[in-house]
């Protein structure tokens, strides 16, 4: 406006000039177009902390087990065992003597190690129990093969020429189990992803129901902006602003409190609050996520967050489709 | 010049109730005045809101500076309102922003940044008398102060049309009178003003021409 403009209006307003107009040092930063205190605050941010713990626990544990799945195949595809059937002592040792010279002979095979007496004594000790004394049991003599890892072993042809030649010998190279590993990581990764879709879903529908919420409370102030000429993409960021920082504050809580289970457990055998022992040291040494663990629950962190704005933007504009 | 609003045989039901406004037809030009009046629950706040796109008319044809108001999108309808000036009978101020934001929010809503708006904003809070009130929540502020402020929200967008509901209700003659010139000013500085109210006094200070609604009808009075 002009300054005759101004001057007239003024004095429309108050019957008398009132002087040049002031500029007071204002702050730069202007509040929350919609109050902060109406977004469902304190409860969403737990509920989001919560489903992100989930999730990242079963990411974790999910990638933790294929990950061990996939280093105990790999162990027990590196190995073989041959087995000689008991028998008279003298030709049970020939027999032996002749597997271990076949297997040496044979490409791709790096080692042969037949098991002594007393390595058989602690393999069968948890079913027999200690102090067994294995000369009065028929126990096989087990003759295990170490693998160079080229794959050039040519295991079938080894099993056909242990049998032609030796017919107490068989080769077990532990498919079966092989298998039963990768099927179990097989699952372990179909239920992990079963359960994150639930997980993403109640979130999902929790943010929904928050922003509708949210929507509804603060009706008055939308009716205002846009009576102001507010676009719904202008009301929706508003809106989206403070469910991307619940998102990402309820999102973080979870990660990292998951994480610090996980960082718990890999600590657990080295803070010396656990009975020493083997067995003891290697108390859920499996769950171990791993980097690509950390990164997964670094990932859905960001995704929640996301997510959760995502949600709050297209549930606004449906909502205010309803209130032009 | 295109009228700044059209009205051709409008009518309005809500739900499966009477019609509230029957057969309405007028318009408002570019640079006019006039008063909206008739008695309380004729329908006029429900004509306002029929002019600011609040409702969509049951029958007959709106036209908002040329455009037909029935085939605009949700886009094109914030786009029509940012040239209109709207006062409130309750004001419609929010409560947790402070006066000088309130007055703000137009300017806000398009993107501008705080510092290219700042001294206009004072400027105007100035010209109403709320220099002193910038920082108050409307909570703090008497109902003539939120009726300035209300008043000054509508005009800091400029708009080409200003749509006063009851704007003089809640404050003294006095002030009344003041604000009046206030609205006759913004006129001949070229906005289309539409106040309406059912205080004869006032209207008797302005010769202006009188829309008086009653029964659901508009009788026009130049």
């Amino acid at each position: 406006m002009s300054t005759t403009e101004t001057e007239r209006v003024e004095k429309a307003i108050s019957g008398a000039p009132m002087g040049p107009a002031g500029k007071p040092a204002r702050p730069s930063r202007a509040a929350a177009i919609v109050p902060r205190a109406t977004v469902a605050g304190r409860a969403l941010v737990a509920v989001v902390a919560i489903m992100t713990f989930l999730a990242s626990l079963t990411i974790g544990t999910a990638l933790a087990v294929r990950a061990t799945a996939a280093t105990w195949r790999a162990d027990v595809k590196r190995e073989v065992t041959i087995q000689i059937r008991a028998g008279e002592k003298a030709a049970t040792d020939a027999q032996v003597q002749a597997a271990v010279d076949l297997a040496k002979g044979t490409a791709g095979i790096a080692g042969v190690h037949v098991l002594t007496p007393e390595e058989t004594s602690r393999l069968l000790e948890p079913w027999l129990g200690a102090g067994l004394d294995l000369a009065d049991l028929p126990v096989p003599r087990v003759i295990v093969l170490r693998l160079d890892g080229t794959g050039r072993a040519d295991l079938p042809r080894l099993k056909r020429t242990l049998s032609d030649r030796i017919p107490t010998a068989t080769l077990d190279d532990h498919r079966n189990w092989s298998e039963r590993l990768a099927l179990m990581a097989q699952g372990v990764t179909v239920t992990g992803i079963g359960l994150l879709a639930l997980v993403a879903l109640a979130t999902i529908l929790t943010v929904v129901f928050a922003t509708r919420a949210a929507v509804a409370t603060n009706r008055s102030v939308v009716e205002v902006l846009h009576f102001v000429g507010a676009r719904d993409g202008f009301i929706a960021a508003q809106f989206q602003r403070h469910f991307l920082r619940i998102g990402a504050e309820g999102g973080l809580i979870g990660g990292l409190s998951a994480c610090a289970i996980f960082l718990a457990v890999a600590f657990l055998p080295r803070s010396g609050l656990l009975p020493a022992g083997e067995d003891q040291t290697a108390f859920l040494g499996w769950l171990d996520p791993g980097p690509l663990g950390f990164a997964g629950i670094g990932l859905a962190v960001v995704t929640v967050a996301l997510a959760t704005a995502l949600t709050s933007r297209v549930t606004v504009y449906r909502t205010l489709r309803t209130i032009q | 010049m295109a009228s700044v609003v059209r009205f051709e045989n409008v009518g309005l039901r809500y739900g499966m109730g009477p019609e509230v406004l029957k057969d309405v037809s007028f318009g408002i030009e570019p640079n006019s005045f006039q008063f909206l009046t008739g008695p309380s629950g004729a329908g006029k706040t429900t004509l306002m809101r029929l002019m600011f796109l609040s409702l969509k008319p049951t029958r007959g044809l709106i036209t908002l500076f040329g455009r037909d108001v029935s085939s605009l999108d949700p886009d094109e309808v914030a786009v029509l309102r940012r040239r209109i000036g709207i006062v409130f009978q309750d004001f419609r101020l929010l409560d947790h922003l402070t006066t000088y934001e309130n007055v703000a929010l137009p300017l806000r809503v398009l993107g501008k940044e705080e510092t290219s708006y700042r001294a206009e904003v004072t400027e105007l809070l100035q010209w109403v008398g709320l220099g002193d009130r910038m920082d108050v929540l409307p909570p703090v502020l008497s109902g003539g102060e939120k009726q300035r402020a209300a008043i000054a929200r509508a005009l800091i967008g400029r708009p080409e049309f200003l749509l006063a509901d009851e704007p003089t209700g809640n404050v003294d003659p006095t002030l009344a009178r003041r604000l009046l010139r206030l609205f006759i000013e913004l006129n001949k500085s070229g906005t289309s003003v539409l106040i309406a109210t059912h205080d004869i006094a006032l209207m008797d200070q302005f010769d202006a021409r009188r829309l008086v609604i009653a029964d659901g009808r508009l009788y026009v009075y130049d």
